[in-house]
């Protein structure tokens, strides 16, 4: 792993160690998910107690210490999207790829990860695959859908 | 960029930016907000780009955020000299081509046309600016203006005022309908007690959930011990079915900041954050953009319009935790660490953000306070009702004809809203109930249909205005299983640090979880309920202590649907699996196979023609069959 890579990152945030979550998060969009030799050296920059850096990690929803796969399936679980039948979209997903919500498919080829809430409540139900935001979803439609991430 | 720095400047920018949102030349806006750019408006922008290109137009292309009828997304506004401005609805590739071919002959095509403006209305400024026809197509005459339309008529936008109107990434723009001309009155004009006088007088209450009265929080935190003070936007916009909050910023942010910057003013704040929920990353880059450009001007940083006055904003990115939208959480998260509620016996406008006097307003409070002051307390307060002044936007959603956001007076009834600007259920489905105010609210069924919308009567019916999420419910959506629903986000949500709210939660859950599998007991409603009061009574935070509500609001309206699952083990709405069965009329099946070759788990026989049959034993009740039917075959028992 190229330190440099997180010791940028956290000059980005003058290593202020209010900047903890920033700086994470930023980790995890450079490699989709917090490796523990980048938390390790955090540690080390910043002079946070490992067992702090852990628990913000684990308490926000939004970190994996996992790697993820190469693509990331949200499926919101918002009200709006629940109201219009979003768990019958999930169940397709999870039959249609072999895993359950929270998994990583075998090949990392997908994640498949819950969200709540997408903001794009008019749009329910909706599924968000990498950066690409689908609305109206239908099970038939799955299959199709995910044919387009290899 | 030139800082500005007196008014003359300031309205010289206005002016020359006037033509450019009533141009002399055509103007296309396209709605390039999230929700537009789900249902495809980035494709539409992308041709009018490559039409306007290859064919040489002399056309101004802008991307707008969104004007709120989000159902018949994407918009694409028309601004053509001579024209009323014109909002073509449920745009694609193709139907835009055309309309560039039309337009270039002159002509419309009135069939795709949502409304139309014959004039605009600077509401800040309180006037009025016609568009100056002549020649236009015949077909326009017979267009509903926006004013009449029903999704329109009821409406009216002071948080959403340039939502849909402008380009949210020039502050030019915004400059043109008016804005920063308030912050300049209030810097050079106002003390900050003034300030907070008007802001309280005006009636204006938090809209981010609980309804604080505005003024009167910005009076606690300017008057608590210290020197240092923060105020804060909350934009965790955390109630799932609620995204008011992302639009406006998406749509129109230096409504925001010019709100937030006059509020740091009257507090006496040099220093302030915006808390925005991680999931919504264009609305964080439209306000990276907004401030980097009010900063160039010079309306954050130092020594605004020569006031003496600075102020700065930082943005902080959330985690995707509920519990973090609610205010010490936020502070703590603000701060770098776990997201967890502290007691508030001593509250954040005394010692919030590192232990300072803080200031926490939601993004449509914020949104409101410019026009507030420009308007005037007594202009605001006369709209909305006794307690509750002013507008509320809702989101609504669902089931529901017209899926949006509406922005309407407080005091609205919920008929008018699910009914004259909603359009009712879709699909000749019969309406149930609404939900409102998220995971602390409740439903309300249809027998309080003529409820009049504000903080006080949504609490009297066991809910709450919340941050403004409106569910529609159908005959279709199994209350239990909406109570059920709530419970397990909230479950994964409690941040686990009381054990009433950790432990009683997953009980509660564990409960209606079993309750809809056809397992529930006699005395499990009792229990419920016995458990809701103890949650709701010994926890910390709001999350704890309202979360009982979605079971006790559907208690309350809807007993007899838990009591059918309990003891006749039926769902009336035929939502929860382990209690129904699907099967074919078989009488009535044409026998078309769409069904047989679309069930995922090969459970449907029969030949063409002849009628189809499912094997229980294979069926995992996914309804794909029901979903498909053309011919309304398929039931559920
Ligand atoms: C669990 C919980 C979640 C909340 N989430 C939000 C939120 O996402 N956005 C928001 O503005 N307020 C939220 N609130 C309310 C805030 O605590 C706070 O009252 C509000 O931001 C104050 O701003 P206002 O007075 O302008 O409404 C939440 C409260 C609780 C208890
Ligand atoms: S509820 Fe799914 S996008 Fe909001």
């Amino acid at each position: 792993m190229d330190l440099e890579v997180i010791d940028k990152i956290a000059d980005r945030y003058k290593r202020k160690e209010s900047a903890l979550i920033g700086i994470l998060q930023d980790i995890q969009a450079q490699y989709n998910y917090l490796p523990k030799e980048a938390l390790l050296h955090i540690r080390e920059r910043l002079s946070i107690p490992l067992t702090h850096i852990l628990g913000v990690a684990t308490f926000y929803n939004i970190f994996t210490l996992k790697p993820r796969g190469r693509h990331l399936i949200n499926v919101c679980m918002g009200t709006a999207c629940h109201v219009k039948g979003v768990v019958r979209i999930l169940e397709k997903i999870e039959r249609e790829l072999g895993i359950k919500t929270g998994e990583t498919t075998a090949d990392l080829r997908f994640s498949l990860e819950p969200i709540r809430c997408l903001g794009c409540c008019s749009l329910a139900p909706v599924v968000k695959i990498d950066g690409d935001i689908y609305g109206k979803v239908k099970q038939e439609k799955v299959s199709r859908i995910l044919k387009k991430y290899e | 960029m030139n800082k500005i720095e007196n008014l003359e400047h300031l309205k010289k920018i206005k002016e020359e930016n006037l033509k450019l949102i009533f141009p002399k030349k055509t103007r296309i806006l396209v709605g390039m907000a999230s929700c537009g750019l789900a249902s495809g408006a980035g494709e539409v922008f992308q041709v009018l780009a490559e039409e306007i290109k290859r064919r040489n137009l002399d056309i101004t292309l802008v991307q707008s955020g969104c004007a709120g009828f989000c159902e018949k997304e994407p918009l694409v506004d028309i601004m053509k000299p001579g024209w009323p401005r014109i909002s073509y609805c449920e745009m694609n590739s193709k139907k835009i081509r055309k309309i560039i071919e039309l337009l270039l002959k002159g002509k419309v095509e009135k069939d795709w046309i949502l409304a139309k403006a014959e004039e605009e209305e600077l509401l800040l400024e309180g006037t009025r600016r016609p568009y100056p026809l002549n020649g236009i197509p015949e077909e326009l005459e017979e267009i509903l203006p926006y004013k009449y339309h029903p999704f329109y008529e009821k409406q009216l936008k002071i948080a959403m005022r340039n939502c849909g109107f402008i380009d949210p990434e020039n502050i030019d723009e915004y400059i043109a309908r008016g804005g920063y001309s308030t912050l300049y009155k209030v810097l050079i004009q106002c003390d900050p007690d003034q300030v907070i006088e008007e802001i309280t007088k005006s009636g204006l209450r938090g809209r981010g959930g609980g309804g604080f009265p505005t003024g009167r929080k910005w009076h606690y935190c300017r008057n608590a011990p210290g020197d240092i003070r923060y105020v804060v936007c909350n934009a965790d916009e955390g109630d799932p079915g609620a995204y008011m909050d992302r639009s406006v910023l998406e749509g129109d942010p230096h409504s925001v900041l010019e709100g937030m910057i006059i509020g740091a003013y009257a507090i006496g704040s040099n220093e302030g954050y915006i808390y925005i929920r991680a999931e919504y990353p264009l609305a964080v880059q439209t306000l990276r953009k907004a401030i980097k450009q009010a900063e160039d001007y010079g309306f954050l940083g130092k020594n605004i319009f020569n006031s003496g006055f600075d102020f700065s904003i930082q943005i902080n990115r959330g985690g995707g935790a509920f519990v973090c939208g609610e205010s010490t959480a936020l502070m703590a998260s603000i701060e770098g660490k776990v997201g967890e509620p502290r007691a508030k016996h001593i509250h954040t406008v005394e010692s919030g953000l590192w232990e300072k006097p803080t200031n926490l307003n939601n993004v449509e409070t914020w949104a409101n306070v410019p026009l507030i002051i420009a308007k005037g307390a007594d202009w605001y307060s006369k709209i909305g009702t006794r307690d509750s002044k002013g507008t509320k936007i809702f989101s609504l959603v669902g089931k529901i004809e017209n899926t949006g956001l509406v922005e309407v007076p407080m005091g609205i009834t919920l008929r008018e809203i699910i009914y004259d600007i909603g359009g009712g259920v879709p699909g000749r489905k019969k309406f149930k109930a609404v939900q409102t105010g998220g995971p602390s609210g409740g439903c309300i069924p249809e027998e309080l249909i003529d409820l009049p919308v504000d903080f006080e009567e949504l609490s009297r019916v066991g809910s709450m205005m919340g941050s403004g999420g409106m569910i529609v419910m159908d005959e279709d959506t199994c209350m239990v299983d909406i109570a059920k629903y709530f419970l397990s986000f909230l479950q994964d949500e409690s941040c686990g640090k009381c054990t009433s709210c950790r432990e009683g939660i997953k009980r509660m859950l564990q409960i209606l979880t079993r309750i809809t599998q056809g397992k529930g007991r006699e005395g499990d409603i009792e229990l419920l309920e016995e458990l809701s009061q103890v949650v709701a009574e010994t926890s910390l935070c709001a999350l704890g202590q309202t979360a009982p509500n979605p079971v006790l609001s559907t208690l309350r309206y809807f007993r007899d649907e838990y009591e059918a699952h309990i003891k006749d083990k039926k769902c009336p709405a035929k939502v929860c699996k382990d209690l129904i069965t699907y099967f074919i009329d078989e009488e009535a099946c044409r026998g078309c196979l769409v069904c047989k070759k679309l069930c995922p788990q090969e459970a449907i026989t029969g030949e063409r023609k002849e009628p189809h049959r499912i094997n229980q034993d294979k069926c995992i009740k996914c309804g794909i069959c029901l979903e498909n039917c053309k011919f309304d075959v398929i039931k559920v028992e």
